[in-house]
């Protein structure tokens, strides 16, 4: 590594190197249209196998990531990913077979994405899932395409109105704008819940649905949920969920049982796969009976004993993507559901509640919880659900910033939770229930001890990070003088 | 097993340090009349031997590709994957990372895709690329998207030869917006020009053709892109990453958007998905491109490093403003076509597609000599081969399954005009003799 850091592909390329041996050709050469090929050399990198070996192997050291480092990084649930998980999905019937092979060639796989079809119709308390969508905003969406086709069935294609409350995650309203649908913000009372009466005021023929996420985004169950379902029943509407925040209710409480007619999941929030430093995740849809008949196509169904793909929907909104599915993932989350079992995921969602108020009792003293309990009592009296956010004013009024407080964390070992989301100046703090208690301790003191220190001295802050491969950078110039591939000028 | 590490004893503590006699104390936040009174109809949980028990036996009622000879394309191909590709991108340092938004933390992922971004750009001939999107359909139609942002324009015309599941979900993704989708049919297996032509309105906002096409032939991309910037129209280029070995890149025909499925580099058939969405543009669209974008930037001392940038395009700053509402990409996926593209260098890119080619050839060869003709003989094709079948395909399909082929794409499905066609799709991984017995069985 030089001054600047592990070199780039294209500096530690090689004319004429190569990492792979391509297999010898056991047919003429044939000369393809001269008329119709490249005439540029593409530039492409040469790299010998154990120099790319070892480059990627830099890298990867210079990522945090579950397998190496606490990751609270609220309303993204980084909890452990298991390796049997990742062992199944590379099995070769199922990771090496055609998408378009006969379907008497894949019943194995048609079998899992039925039973998956089902666990999720059953863990949402909802009576038909589409598992298609490709992650959680594509959900969104398309949950917002059945719901247009929904009404447009109806003759009310006038509701193209979608309610959401302020601090709804940002796909919320981006998903909407692409369904065209038009949002309208729905204001949050102070104890963090969706206030009812403004919603009240916005609810018309003209609205479609509401969006919420329930526990929501600032780590609270909303009790209401029941009565703002009937509010949005009565007004004719439809009550989306947002199930990012799944991780604190399976088999505690069901969205269908609480008013949802319908919803995503996040597969790699909820069940535990792997975030892929940022992807692939999957994000399957849960519907009431009334939405089925709308769902994209086609669908896993059994006939007898025998599983196929339903294309005779003629209602459907119509295919979202190509092929089936993120069907490596849904493998994934398929094994983690049978290694949990019903009392497993309970239990899940039990200890993500259990560990988030752990967290928040331990630091609530200097770390203000906004829509926690009052005057020194325990987290038992007003809880949150799996996470929590704290604005710690107190420390913000010292000097030191929110992300300062971030970037400390980092060289300490541990990478910060969301920031700045859904208030500004927060922590949102998501622990999940695969830590240990050793862990949480750990972390929770070292909240406490940057707190002190930011009492003594608040400019170390101001460096932080300083133990790792960079120090802070300079985000605001990437984005004036946009450098978006390597061009060969720099050294 | 559920992965909670937490024990008893120590449950009780944390329900004690919280001020909880149980943990009923602290579900009562939700209501008893929502609260769920049975368990979950879930099978009760399974060791990690009976789990894998059940999944070998899921797995082995699959007849995966690895025991049978695939010709089957049509949008996922069969092509060779090095050893270094699963043991590098899979490393759990990516594998259990998320979107890199701490870039002190993250370097190296955020290296990796700026990385990904430039072969991306090396690949297509093309200034910009994003850190991917979800597959191959959605990013065309996030570029349909993007070309009516740019334009202002609302008409959105595609070739028939574009794969016909992505026009599907392009028109779900028009539906219900206020952009008209209009479809331009095919002459002897390419994009009718005259009928493009044509079909352009002064509202055109992008014409998209594929190339090479769903068919298997390449287009005259050049001629297509003519009339779309004639038009003022952006042009779209539907692309195979692994034809760019051969063919010339999009950049170089003065294609606007570049969209396309990455499957083939380095990722598995894995029965659909996940899979990888790539897209490049021009330097002048950047900011109404959709998706992550790594740039370059400097620490506070000076050092070359690298952070999301252009955030302002997105979802979680812009709201339903952003150019597009996608959030978790295909950041595993776009780490696999790294280390495959880096593996494979210039050359080996070159060679991969020269081979697919010489196989394909190579077939046509044979099935013509056997009586077998290509629908379009006169198309140049890359490594998919439109076959007009002499027996009916319904027959010629199962015979070939029994003898452990998977011969090809019925796409009569897609296109009745050409009923008893077969797409057969021939990668580097075919060998001579497995062609010699496809052509036993389609003669």
């Amino acid at each position: 590594m030089n001054k600047n850091g592990e070199r780039l592909l294209f500096e530690i390329s090689t004319p004429g190197a190569s990492a792979v041996d391509l297999p010898e050709c056991d047919v003429p050469e044939a000369e393809f249209d001269p008329a119709l090929s490249t005439y540029t050399q593409s530039g492409l990198p040469e790299v010998g196998q154990l120099d790319l070996v070892r480059h990627y192997t830099h890298l990867a050291h210079r990522c945090f990531s579950v397998d190496g480092n606490f990751y609270p990084l609220g309303s993204c649930t980084m909890k452990y990913n298991p390796k049997v998980n990742e062992w199944a999905a590379g099995l070769a019937g199922f990771a090496n077979v055609h998408p378009l092979q006969s379907e008497h060639h894949v019943q194995g796989l048609m079998e899992l994405l039925y039973l998956l079809r089902m666990y999720l119709a059953e863990i949402a308390g909802l009576d038909e899932v589409s598992l298609q969508p490709c992650a959680g905003a594509h959900g969104e969406w398309t949950a917002l395409k059945v719901i247009r086709a929904y009404f447009a069935d109806r003759g009310q294609e006038k509701r193209r109105i979608v309610l959401a409350p302020d601090t709804a995650h940002g796909t919320n309203p981006a998903s909407c704008a692409m369904c065209g649908a038009s949002v309208v913000t729905i204001k949050s009372l102070s104890n963090g819940l969706t206030d009812l009466e403004d919603l009240k005021t916005h609810l018309s023929d003209e609205v479609a649905a509401i969006m919420v996420t329930n526990p929501n985004t600032v780590g609270k169950f909303d009790r209401m949920i029941a009565q703002m379902a009937e509010m949005v029943h009565r007004a004719g509407a439809l009550l989306y969920l947002d199930g990012a925040n799944m991780n604190a209710i399976m088999g505690i409480t069901r969205p269908g049982d609480f008013g949802v007619d319908i919803m995503h999941y996040n597969t790699h929030k909820t069940f535990s796969t792997p975030h892929g430093c940022g992807g692939p995740g999957a994000g399957p849809i849960a519907v009431r009976k009334e939405l089925s008949p709308y769902l994209p196509v086609p669908q896993v169904v059994k006939q007898g004993e025998k599983y196929a793909w339903d294309f005779d929907r003629p209602k459907s909104i119509g295919k979202v993507r190509s092929f089936w599915g993120q069907v490596g993932v849904l493998v994934r989350a398929y094994a983690y559901i049978r290694a949990c079992g019903a009392a497993g995921l309970r239990d899940v969602s039990e200890t993500a509640v259990l560990a988030a108020n752990y967290v928040a009792q331990r630091i609530k003293h200097v770390y203000a919880l906004p829509f926690g309990p009052k005057d020194g009592s325990p987290m038992a009296s007003n809880p949150c659900a799996h996470e929590f956010i704290t604005v710690p004013r107190a420390i913000i009024d010292r000097g030191v910033t929110i992300m300062d407080v971030a970037k400390a964390l980092i060289d300490r070992g541990y990478h910060p939770p969301t920031v700045h989301f859904p208030v500004h100046d927060c922590l949102m703090i998501e622990p999940t229930e695969t830590e240990s208690k050793a862990t949480l301790d750990g972390f929770a003191e070292t909240l406490l001890e940057l707190a002190e220190q930011s009492e003594r001295d608040a400019r170390p802050f101001k460096e932080a990070p300083v133990r790792q491969v960079v120090r802070r950078l300079d985000e605001v110039g990437a984005a004036r003088k946009p450098v978006l591939r390597w061009t060969g000028a720099q050294g | 097993m559920d992965y909670v590490q937490i024990t008893q004893k120590q449950r009780d503590e944390m329900l004690r340090a919280v001020g909880a006699s149980s943990m009923e104390d602290l579900l009562r936040q939700v209501p008893d009349e929502l609260r769920l009174k049975r368990e979950l109809k879930i099978p009760q949980g399974m060791d990690e031997l009976a789990l894998r028990r059940h999944l070998e036996d899921l797995a082995a009622q699959n007849s995966s590709a690895d025991g049978q000879v695939c010709f089957l394309g049509a949008g996922a191909y069969d092509h060779f994957i090095p050893a270094v590709v699963d043991h590098l991108a899979m490393k759990a340092e990516f594998l259990t990372a998320y979107t890199p938004y701490q870039a002190e933390a993250s370097q190296g992922s955020l290296q990796a895709f700026f990385e990904f971004q430039t072969m991306v750009c090396q690949l297509t001939g093309l200034d910009v690329s994003n850190a991917s999107l979800y597959e191959g359909a959605t990013a065309v139609a996030e570029a349909a998207l993007m070309a009516a942002n740019t334009t202002g324009k609302r008409e959105i015309v595609v070739s028939r030869g574009v794969n016909p599941d992505y026009r599907r979900v392009l028109q779900t993704y028009l539906s219900g917006m206020p952009l008209s989708y209009e479809e331009v049919g095919l002459k002897h297996g390419v994009t009718d020009s005259q009928e493009l032509e044509a079909a352009l309105e002064e509202d055109t906002a992008a014409v998209i053709v594929q190339s090479p096409n769903f068919l298997g032939h390449v287009e005259r991309v050049e001629t297509l892109a003519r009339f779309a910037r004639a038009n003022e129209s952006l042009a779209v280029q539907v692309f195979n990453p692994i034809s760019l070995g051969l063919l010339k890149r999009p950049g170089e025909m003065d294609v606007d958007i570049a969209a396309g499925e990455g499957q083939a580099l380095g990722t598995p058939m894995g029965f659909g998905g996940p899979y990888l969405g790539l897209f490049a543009t021009k330097e002048r669209y950047v900011r109404k491109m959709p998706g992550r974008l790594v740039g370059q930037t400097v620490d506070a001392e000076g050092r070359r490093a690298f952070c999301l940038t252009l955030q302002t395009r997105e979802q979680h700053i812009r709201r339903e403003k952003a150019t597009s509402n996608v959030c978790t990409n295909q950041g595993l996926m776009a780490m696999r076509a790294s280390v495959y593209m880096a593996a494979m260098g210039a050359k080996g890119m070159r060679r991969v597609a020269q081979l697919c080619f010489n196989k394909a050839s190579y077939l046509a060869n044979q099935l013509k000599a056997a009586g077998v003709s290509l629908k379009y003989p006169k198309q140049p094709f890359f490594n998919e081969l439109l076959v007009e079948l002499k027996r009916p395909v319904e027959k010629v399909l199962p015979e070939a399954e029994a003898e452990g082929i998977l011969a090809g794409y019925a796409v009569g499905k897609d296109y009745p005009e050409l009923g008893n066609c077969l797409l057969v799709a021939v990668t580097e991984k075919r060998t001579k003799e497995e062609m010699d017995r496809l052509v036993s069985v389609l003669k």
